[in-house]
Formats: structure tokens, C-alpha cells, sequence
């Protein structure tokens, strides 16, 4: 951390004028992994712990190597890069879900993710996944209530639907009512990972609706997409980033551009 | 928390004194922090936490009832199951201690003495096992939303009471159907599983915590509950073991295993239920417990609550890791 000459400050241009509500500083992402490898039976895994080796399977993986910027209220931010760049792990450190190696997060409020695992609580019904899940935001049983239609309607699940367990929703399904739960209540952060993709085209424009309504309330949206039509739709800033690291930084149509030039299409 | 000023026209005149901004040469952490920002990754003070927990016990209620609905709604019978599972539960270790292996020993009443320790056992016993699974389990919720985590074990403990209250219907049917008499005495029994569920929020807890982040846990916990069922005293009674056998000889043993907590409600709980075996351990063996009973049920059920929050408390920031 005191290492002063490879501070990236400059990267993260500071505008005063604004109010930040995430500040992202020098971030360094190490995590492990653990696969399947080894030997695989119950012999070799005794004599590794004997041994006190750590799991052959075991690698760490630098994945976010130094980046710094800060995202202000109001923002919608699209976060693109080829797949492994890191883009989902910078929204888990952002959600303050994996821990910083070095650098850190700051944020105004909680941040909430939303990832691609459809289901809430995949063996109950849509509706009780509906109140659960406003109830754990914390809002008041009578909140729910006032609610409830709202979100059944923005989920747009087919008649019938919301009385099955959420297994058996298609992934669309499961997505856009997650999506719709977690929109329900205004968020100081909301971080989408890849949530809006399995929506169709009418989805797709509810969402990018409450998403600005959800950005007026003076919040920042993060998206992560690998549709770029959706990243310039619905954002008004995106970062790229390849490798852990950072690529561009800036309008929607430049750097989408220029990301389409590289990647050679 | 002030923000920069604009001072007068950028391309005015400049004085020179006021040429350097206030703010130059900050890092992007102070930065945050002079606007309020915090570490994402933090968690909360104790206080605010617990604030926190009790404004969502709307949500803690609510997903202990989906958690019991959904329980048995793959089979037919559906939520019959809440009650024969715990009169089969007992017919099985009737069949085996009662009549096979006669571990009676002179217990009056033997039946509803062994479905009173078997159901209050069970009790504590799920709450661990469930308890070691519900931060695993929700991962997915626990990443989507924000919500304080210690709400996961204590809606863990709320659906074992559930299921408890449905079991204590069984076992009040055997109790009166074997002979006992309601007494003003039985209105103890209320607090004895008061004590009970505070002990089993905190042992979830704590259970939830080392869970979380060892899953070879879940694969130790049977042999462990095995094992602390066989010593709880819920299929023999342990005063007569301690009485009428070598026990009796290592005192510092037997009294060990007096303080093991399962046995400390499930003794209890017969004490207040059962009269003709609660004579039968003062006037045959002599011995009145009740004073240490109570005792150790408060301390056990306080520490364990206090302490297991805590302990989960402390690694509040860890637990949507995985």
C-alpha cells in the first residue's frame, strides 16, 4: 500500500463538482479457486492433508489488477470486456462480496448484485420469493402488500406462474422477477451482472425505464452485458476493461467502438 | 463534508495565494471518505446490527413458515409428516430401547419419558444441523440482497420451534394418554423451552458461522449428534446411570455429564411433565436436581444466545463469500 510510484491516482480523474458514490481505489482482486484436480480418491486427499499441502486444485487468480475510477450519482455505467476480463468480479468487489487484495472499495449505502442464479429461493413460489424478498430489504408487511402488484406486473410472468416454486421458472423468468424484486425498492448502488439478458424485448424496456428512474432517485446503476446494444442503450458511461485492467473509460459510443475495432469484428 | 466552491471566474485574475485547490493532493480514499463514502465490505456497529435484525422479524417469521410449508410439499401426505415424523421417531427408539435392549431400568412411565427426550433432543439437534446449513443454502439470496445474516439462523430456529409445537401435541396425546394428570407444575414446561430455543438460536449461530466457511462440517455433524444423543440421556436416564452403575465412581465424570446442555432440558422438561419420574428420582434415588437444573438451563441458554451472536456477528462482512 505505501508503494507511492505505482499509485494509478491519475488514472481516476476527480471531477469536484460532483458527488461520488462509489470510489474505486488502486483495487487489487486475488481470489482461489478450487477445481476438481488431484488424484481424485480418498487415498491422495489423505496424504495431502497429512502432508499439509494445500489442494493441488488450488490456484489464486489475480483477477482485477489496479483499477481505480469513481462513478457519481446519477450514473449508469455499462462495464464491458471479453469474457474472463474480470468484469463480474469487480461487481462481487464492489458488492463488498470478495475482499480487496490490496486498494479498496468505498461506497455510499449498500450496493446490491444482481447475478445470473435465477432463483432467490428456488423451491418456494414466485409470490412468497415476492414478499421474502421485500421483507429482507426491509420493508413493512404493509409495504409488501402495497407493492405486490407492481412487481408481479413488472415481471410480466405468464397467468398462473406465480403460484409455481421458482424451479420451475424458465431462466427468463427467473431473471426478470428477480429483477423485479430487487428493483422494487430504490437502491443507493445496483449492480446487474448479466441479469437483463435472458429478457425478451418488452423486458428490456421496462427495465431500461426503471433503471433511469433509478438513477434520477440518485443512485448509480452498474451493468454488466455482453450485448453492446443493450450497454449503449441503457448507459451513459462504460468502462472497459481486459485483463484486470483498465482499457477505456468514457462515452458510450466511443468506447463501445473502439471495443468492437479490437476485438476484430 | 464541503464541497469545493467555485472561487470567482476560472480565467480571472489570479491572486496566486489561492492558486492551490484545497483538495490536490488527497488520495482517492480520503477523497471518499471527506464524502461520506464507506469501505463496501464493512460491517455494521453492534447496535445499528441488532436494530437491524429486529426491524426484520416480519421477514424472519415469514421465511420460517415458507421454510416449514415447503418442507414437504414433494410428498403426498404433505404436512401430515410434521406429526408422524416425530411419532415415528418415537415408535423406533420404543421398539429398540424400550422392548429390545429394555433400557427402562425401573424408569415409571417409560414411554413418555423417552418421547419427551427424544423430541426435545430432536429439538436442539436440527437447529444445529439446519443451523450449519443456513448461510450455505442462501447463498443466492445473500448475494442479491441486503439483509442482516444472523436473520438466516434465527429463522432456522424459529422453524424448529414451529415443528417443536406441532411435535408437543404428540407428545402431550402420549403423556395424558399414559396416565399423567395436567398440573399447574406442566405451565414450567413454557419457560424450560424458552430456555431451549435461546440456547438453539445461539448454537445455530455459531454453527452457522463455522458452516459457512467449512463445508466438511455438514459431513462430521451426524457422528457428533450421534454421539451427543447417546450421552444426553434421552433414551436412559442418567441420574439411574449415575446411581446404579460404576459411573458413580468418577464423580468429576457424572457431573460433566449433568452440565451437557441437551441433557439440562431434556431432565428438565421431565422434571416439570412427568411426576411419576420426577418422584421417582427423589424418593428412589434420592436426588434433587431441580435448584442445578434451572441453573444451568439459564446459564447455558444466555451464554450460548450472547455468545453465538457474537460469534456470528464478527464475520458478518464474510459471509456472502463463498
Amino acid at each position: 500500500m505505501a508503494d507511492t510510484d505505482t499509485k494509478v491516482r491519475g488514472a481516476a480523474e476527480i471531477d469536484p463538482h460532483r458527488e461520488p458514490i462509489v470510489v474505486v481505489d488502486d483495487l487489487h482482486i486475488v481470489y482461489r479457486v478450487y477445481g476438481a484436480g488431484g488424484k481424485g480418491n480418498a487415498a491422495s486427499a489423505f496424504r495431502r492433508v497429512i502432508r499439509r499441502q494445500r489442494r493441488p486444485s488450488m490456484t489464486e487468480v489475480h483477477a482485477i489488477k489496479g483499477l481505480s475510477f469513481v462513478v457519481y450519482r446519477g450514473e449508469a455505467v455499462g462495464i464491458i470486456g471479453s469474457n474472463g476480463s474480470g468484469k463480474s468480479t469487480l461487481l462481487k468487489a464492489i458488492a463488498g462480496l470478495l475482499p480487496p487484495h490490496r486498494g479498496g472499495v468505498y461506497t455510499d449505502g449498500q450496493p446490491s448484485l444482481l447475478g445470473v442464479n435465477a432463483a432467490l429461493m428456488k423451491d418456494l413460489t414466485g409470490e412468497r420469493n415476492i414478499v421474502l424478498g421485500c421483507l429482507a430489504m426491509g420493508m413493512s408487511p404493509a409495504e409488501v402488500k402495497d407493492r405486490y402488484g407492481k412487481i408481479v406486473d413488472f415481471a410480466g410472468l405468464k397467468e398462473g406462474f406465480i403460484q409455481y416454486p421458482m424451479r420451475t421458472y424458465s431462466s427468463g423468468m427467473g431473471a426478470r422477477l428477480r429483477f423485479a424484486i430487487a428493483a422494487a425498492k430504490t437502491h443507493d448502488v445496483l449492480l446487474i451482472d448479466e441479469a437483463l439478458a435472458t429478457g425478451d424485448a418488452k423486458f428490456r424496456v421496462k427495465s431500461k425505464r426503471r433503471i433511469e428512474e433509478l438513477r434520477s432517485e440518485a443512485g448509480a446503476v452498474f451493468l454488466v452485458a455482453h450485448q453492446l446494444d443493450t450497454v449503449k442503450d441503457m448507459c451513459d458511461r462504460v468502462i472497459w476493461i481486459e485483463e484486470g485492467r483498465m482499457r477505456m473509460d468514457g462515452d458510450p459510443e466511443e468506447v463501445v467502438a473502439a471495443y468492437t475495432e479490437a476485438t476484430g469484428k | 463534508m464541503s464541497h469545493p466552491e467555485r472561487l470567482g471566474s476560472p480565467g480571472g485574475e489570479s491572486v496566486g495565494t489561492i492558486a492551490e485547490p484545497p483538495h490536490v493532493n488527497e488520495t482517492l480514499a480520503d477523497y471518499a471518505a471527506r464524502h461520506g463514502l464507506r469501505q463496501s465490505a464493512a460491517r455494521p456497529p453492534l447496535r445499528k446490527y441488532l436494530q437491524s435484525v429486529w426491524a426484520r422479524r416480519n421477514f424472519i417469521w415469514a421465511f420460517a413458515s415458507a421454510k416449514n410449508i415447503s418442507m414437504y410439499t414433494d410428498s403426498r401426505l404433505g404436512q401430515v409428516w410434521q406429526l408422524l415424523t416425530p411419532l415415528l421417531n418415537a415408535a423406533v427408539y420404543y421398539l429398540i430401547f424400550g422392548l429390545l435392549l429394555g433400557t427402562d431400568r425401573g424408569i415409571p412411565g417409560f414411554v413418555p419419558f423417552l418421547v419427551t427426550g427424544v423430541f426435545l433432543f430432536g429439538f436442539t439437534q436440527r437447529s444445529v444441523s439446519s443451523g450449519a446449513k443456513s448461510v450455505g443454502d442462501n447463498l443466492s439470496l445473500i448475494r442479491a440482497l441486503h439483509f442482516p445474516r444472523a436473520t438466516l439462523p434465527l429463522a432456522i430456529a424459529v422453524v424448529e420451534l414451529q415443528q417443536l409445537l406441532m411435535a408437543l401435541v404428540v407428545l402431550f396425546a402420549i403423556i395424558f394418554a399414559f396416565g399423567e394428570q395436567p398440573t399447574l407444575q406442566m405451565l414450567l414446561f413454557v419457560p424450560v423451552v424458552m430456555l431451549q430455543l435461546m440456547f438453539n438460536v445461539g448454537i445455530s449461530m455459531v454453527m452457522a458461522r463455522l458452516g459457512a466457511f467449512n463445508r466438511d462440517i455438514t459431513q462430521l455433524l451426524p457422528f457428533v449428534m450421534r454421539t451427543w444423543l447417546y450421552t444426553s440421556g434421552v433414551i436412559f436416564s442418567l441420574p439411574a446411570l449415575i446411581k446404579q452403575t460404576k459411573l458413580a465412581d468418577y464423580p468429576f465424570l457424572s457431573e460433566l455429564m449433568q452440565l451437557n446442555p441437551a441433557y439440562v432440558y431434556i431432565e428438565l422438561s421431565r422434571y416439570v411433565l412427568l411426576s411419576r419420574y420426577r418422584d421417582h428420582v427423589t424418593n428412589d434415588l434420592h436426588l434433587n436436581e431441580a435448584g442445578q437444573l434451572w441453573l444451568a438451563a439459564i446459564v447455558w441458554a444466555v451464554v450460548m444466545l450472547v455468545g453465538g451472536f457474537m460469534y456470528f456477528y464478527r464475520a458478518e462482512e464474510r459471509y456472502g463469500r463463498g
